[in-house]
């Protein structure tokens, strides 16, 4: 039972340190910018392909993660130059149904470059295998690099955000807009900036993912929902907020689907245990949302609401 | 927008009356739809004819609040859902009678949307959309768990829904008016809402909340109220649905149909209802010929969608005044 605990436990935080890599650049782009961005989820997706593509050009999962980058900048800088730069000024609505499209673009096109069927990605020789963690207990080497990776990017972006020039920037752009710009402050490449930063965070998620999934065309989708659920708990526009709402939306989706229907079963007899179980556990995060909303409608560390 | 409320308390009479007479026109269209494909001999068109019908509905109930609410209901498609299911659960319990139908789907819709709708209207802006939207997804979730009924590969219905104890449902043209009929009606009560002191209040909440507050108006109770009537509305068109394929999943529910839902009503210009209905025809056409075409109709799509928002923010309505005003 512990074992299986801390196995599932780890596995929470491999999917949150995932998840916050997304929802870092989702959530400034919403508090920033203040642009509803569906397109954020395909992103994640692209990076998984590019990395794909890349490796097995080169034979190398390295090579083609650092290939992955530069590829990943174009992407952003592209979007945001052609589509997201005259959403700026429009509503809400105009913004979901632009990124809607762009949705359905990037769906299709990668069907079109990719083909439908998924694609997969060797797992790198130097991370392959396990290794033990307590008593009989093993875990794969590379989910540990992922959540390594993935707490060395959130150090990386704590320290550039709370202690560069840009960062400040940032931050005062998620507070009050219209007071940076009136400072004299390009307010058209700052969103630049902070556009392309985030969808290089989200195509490095998929990148990383890449080798433990099924590359395919849904892959953007799933994540996407959870990602704004992380958003919307952690609060639009902090960071502080995506990477605890991350953590806390993950492990509880993880831990719920496996502990949920054993819990239950001690209330009730196993088959309807069983049956509740399977039907409430992925609702799980979508009522931790509402009871959070319902105490903090701005979320956890929004704030405005 | 604001140029719309401009022009509003001026022409606000012909306005009504234009929309009532947009829509009377395509409903005359829609009436004479059957007899047309008669005559081209192609049965099938009936049951495509159904289906646009179907989302007409769906789209004539978002636009009640997502053009004269401004709320941006992202989750409208697990209402859809909730009628199909409706039909699939309680056929299966024996009860095949419509109306019957249509009443469980409306009951589990206003309670969902009563629940939801409150949690959700504490917040607004990107974080009603994304709550909505986090909704829909759960629903959609819960009938694919739902695993008595197929799960995720769906449910197929035995047979269509009874009729006051008789059969004529299962004819394709019968449907086709049924569903006709449940749209002109929707429409006449959407059309009474919006004329309505209620109808005024959510115009003017969706003008600017905090003065209808200053003037003693409970902006979340009026709200909540219209959220609730659309998702029930919504869901009539998903009885109406299940009974066209005569079939169930989860994907009449997934958040690519919301999606599309609120394409229909911005295609059709939103807040004119008639719009709606006639952004739904375009919507479900486009797709019908952009499909027949290339298997890939979803990047042209999707193309469509990004240009038309960059170059005609009104849909279909603003182009054409646009090309309107250009001539005269």
């Amino acid at each position: 039972m512990t074992n299986l605990f801390v196995l599932q436990l780890l596995n929470g935080v491999q999917l949150g340190v995932l998840l916050f890599l997304i929802a870092a650049g989702l959530t400034l782009v919403f508090g920033i910018m203040d642009v509803v961005n569906l397109a954020h989820g395909v992103l994640y997706m692209v990076g998984a392909y590019f990395v794909a593509t890349f490796a097995s050009l080169t034979g190398s999962f390295w090579w083609g993660l650092l290939l992955m980058l530069p590829a990943a900048v174009a992407v952003g800088l592209i979007l945001e130059l052609v589509v997201i730069r005259r959403l700026y000024t429009r509503s809400h609505l105009d913004q979901v149904l632009a990124t809607f499209g762009l949705v359905m673009i990037a769906n299709e096109t990668v069907k079109i470059v990719w083909g439908v069927s998924p694609l997969s990605v060797p797992t790198p020789e130097i991370l392959s295998g396990s290794v033990p963690l307590m008593g009989p207990l093993q875990y794969p080497v590379y989910r540990i690099a992922i959540i390594v990776a993935g707490l060395a990017v959130a150090g990386a972006l704590y320290l550039v955000i709370n202690h560069t020039r840009i960062g400040m920037l940032l931050r005062a752009g998620a507070t009050n807009r219209a007071m940076v710009s009136a400072l004299g402050v390009d307010i058209g490449k700052l969103f630049a900036i902070v556009f392309t930063l985030g969808a290089v965070l989200a195509c490095l998620a998929g990148a990383l993912v890449a080798p433990i999934l099924s590359v395919d065309t849904g892959m953007g989708e799933s994540v996407l929902i959870l990602t704004f659920v992380v958003v919307v708990i952690g609060g639009i526009g902090s960071i502080k907020g995506a990477f605890l709402g991350a953590l806390l939306v993950a492990i509880v989706d993880t831990l719920g689907g496996v502990f949920g229907p054993i819990l239950l079963r001690s209330v009730l007899d196993p088959s309807a245990a069983g049956q509740a179980g399977r039907m409430l556990a992925p609702m799980l995060v979508y009522i931790l949302m509402a009871a959070i909303l319902c105490a903090k409608p701005a979320g956890l560390f929004g704030g405005r609401g | 927008m604001t140029d719309m409320t401009a022009s509003a308390p001026a022409g606000r009479a012909p306005a009504l009356a234009g929309r009532v007479k947009a829509a009377a026109i395509l409903f005359v269209l829609f009436a004479l739809f059957p007899p047309v494909v008669m005559l081209a001999d192609d049965p099938f068109l009936v049951l495509i004819g159904t289906r646009i019908l179907a989302y007409a509905i769906a789209a004539l109930a978002l636009d009640l609040i997502l053009g004269y609410g401004a709320m941006v209901s992202f989750g409208h498609a697990a209402y859809l859902g909730f009628g199909t299911y409706a039909v699939a659960i309680l056929s299966s319990y024996g009860i095949n009678d419509i109306v019957l139908q249509m009443l469980g789907a409306v009951v589990i819709s206003a309670v969902f949307a009563l629940v939801t709708g409150a949690i959700s209207l504490r917040t607004r802006g990107v974080y009603f959309i994304m709550i909505t939207l986090a909704f829909g997804q759960m629903a959609f979730f819960f009938f694919i768990s739902l695993s008595a009924y197929g799960g995720d590969d769906g449910y197929g219905l035995s047979q269509r829904s009874t009729l006051f104890g008789t059969q004529v449902l299962e004819n394709d043209f019968v449907l086709f008016y049924a569903t006709l009929a449940v749209l002109i009606g929707l429409f006449a009560i959407c059309h009474r809402i919006v004329g309505s002191r209620f109808g005024r209040v959510l115009t003017g909440i969706r003008e600017n909340p905090t003065r209808m507050e200053a003037i003693g108006y409970a902006p979340f109770r009026y709200q909540l109220t219209a959220f609730v009537i659309s998702g029930c509305m919504t869901s009539l068109a998903g009885v109406l649905l299940a009974n066209q394929a005569e079939f169930v999943s989860p994907a009449f529910m997934s958040w690519h149909r919301s999606g599309e839902l609120i394409v229909m009503v911005v295609l059709g210009g939103i807040g004119t209802l008639a719009g709606a209905i006639g952004g739904a025809v375009a919507a479900l056409l486009l797709e019908e010929v952009l499909g027949m075409m290339t298997e890939h109709w979803r990047l042209w799509f999707g193309l469509f969608l990004v240009l038309m928002v960059l170059f005609s923010p009104r849909g279909i309505t603003g182009l054409v005044e646009k090309i309107g005003k250009g001539r005269s």
